[in-house]
């Protein structure tokens, strides 16, 4: 961990603590109310705000998570210097590439 | 007080192991004071390490039954577990025989933490007045008496972890010295605390100063350094 990858992870954690909190809000609102999948898909299907807000989302998920996972294999495994990197890199894109399929699903009208 | 005392001792080098004395109890026994009588009377080839006997040099730091400690300043009545010690040489150092480690890795550290003061001016120049309450003064003198024993790198987890993490010690001491204002080497300090192995490594689990024999606490030392370091990451001052 250096300096730069200390930033992004605090600056990622705090940006999304509130995104958690809306998100945990509407899981509420979304049982609570009873909402059907297809009444949930009405409702974000072409709308830029929940394109925004889950995309937000998913790209500081993408960002934190490699950091905190490449720690972890440095002090955890044997791996070398490149391949720890590499590992954090390629799991950082699969995050990436998998929650945005989720965001398109929901949120392309 | 009479009787004796089971004593483990780690005898050889990394592949070594314990080995028991039965030594006589004294009054106020030190944990120093058991080792030096096994070494005395019972085997001299025992090899350890002290200098003060009283808790200024930091030499004689031990594993002293699972925690690192001043074996001089250890009772043996206030350490000794059902009657027993087991003492051994500090961990996360190499060990260079019995109880004496190898300290070459801990020093190190403290030179790549840009440990030493860099002055700002000569000799002729007149020396800088500093307030003793100035907030600098105060967060240099938390930290200032380190007297380089060891027993916070001992206890360090991210240290038995990550063989590059400075440790506390080294990052303690750049802490003191960023605070110091007659000093002129913060850059590549700052820069060197930032690196891989650097302060942003620390987890915060405070081990050091839970061990630490005059009770500091280089996690807020870090944390300082933590906070110092990412003012001047932001303004451009260090690359990382």
């Amino acid at each position: 961990m250096n300096v730069r990858f200390y930033v992004w992870q605090r600056l990622t954690a705090a940006l999304m603590v509130p995104l958690m909190l809306v998100h945990l809000a509407i899981i509420f609102y979304a049982t609570q109310k009873g909402l059907s999948a297809a009444d949930i898909l009405a409702r974000t299907r072409g709308s830029i705000a929940w394109a925004v807000f889950y995309g937000a989302f998913v790209a500081a998920a993408a960002v934190h998570a490699p950091i905190g996972l490449r720690t972890v294999l440095a002090e955890w495994t044997p791996l070398r210097a490149r391949a720890r990197d590499l590992a954090a890199v390629a799991f950082g894109i699969l995050l990436l590439v998998l929650g945005l399929r989720a965001v398109a699903a929901v949120a392309l009208p | 007080m009479a009787g004796t005392i089971e004593v483990l001792l780690w005898r050889g080098g990394a592949d070594g192991r314990y080995q028991a004395y039965e030594v006589p109890l004294r009054e106020n026994q030190t944990v120093l004071d058991v080792v030096t009588w096994v070494q005395r009377n019972a085997d001299a080839t025992l090899s350890y390490r002290f200098a003060c006997r009283v808790g200024m040099c930091g030499s004689c730091a031990m594993t002293v039954n699972g925690r690192p400690r001043w074996t001089c300043r250890a009772h043996v009545s206030k350490v000794a577990t059902r009657g027993r010690l087991t003492i051994g040489p500090l961990e996360n150092l190499p060990v260079i025989k019995d109880l004496a480690t190898d300290m070459t890795p801990f020093f190190e550290k403290w030179r790549s933490a840009k440990g030493a003061f860099a002055p700002s001016k000569t000799r002729i120049e007149p020396i800088e007045r500093i307030a003793p309450d100035s907030p600098a003064r105060l967060a240099a003198d938390a930290a200032i008496e380190c007297i380089n024993c060891g027993v916070c790198y001992a206890a360090c987890d991210t240290v038995r972890w990550n063989p590059d993490f400075l440790g506390p010690a080294a990052l303690n001491r750049a802490w003191t010295l960023v605070n110091d204002e007659r000093d002129a080497g913060d850059g590549p300090r700052l820069a060197a605390v930032s690196s891989d192995g650097g302060c942003h490594a620390c987890h915060s689990h405070q081990s050091c100063q839970e061990h630490c024999p005059v009770a500091l606490n280089p996690t807020a030392s870090i944390a300082g350094l933590k906070r110092r370091t990412i003012e001047a990451y932001l303004r451009g001052e260090i690359k990382a």
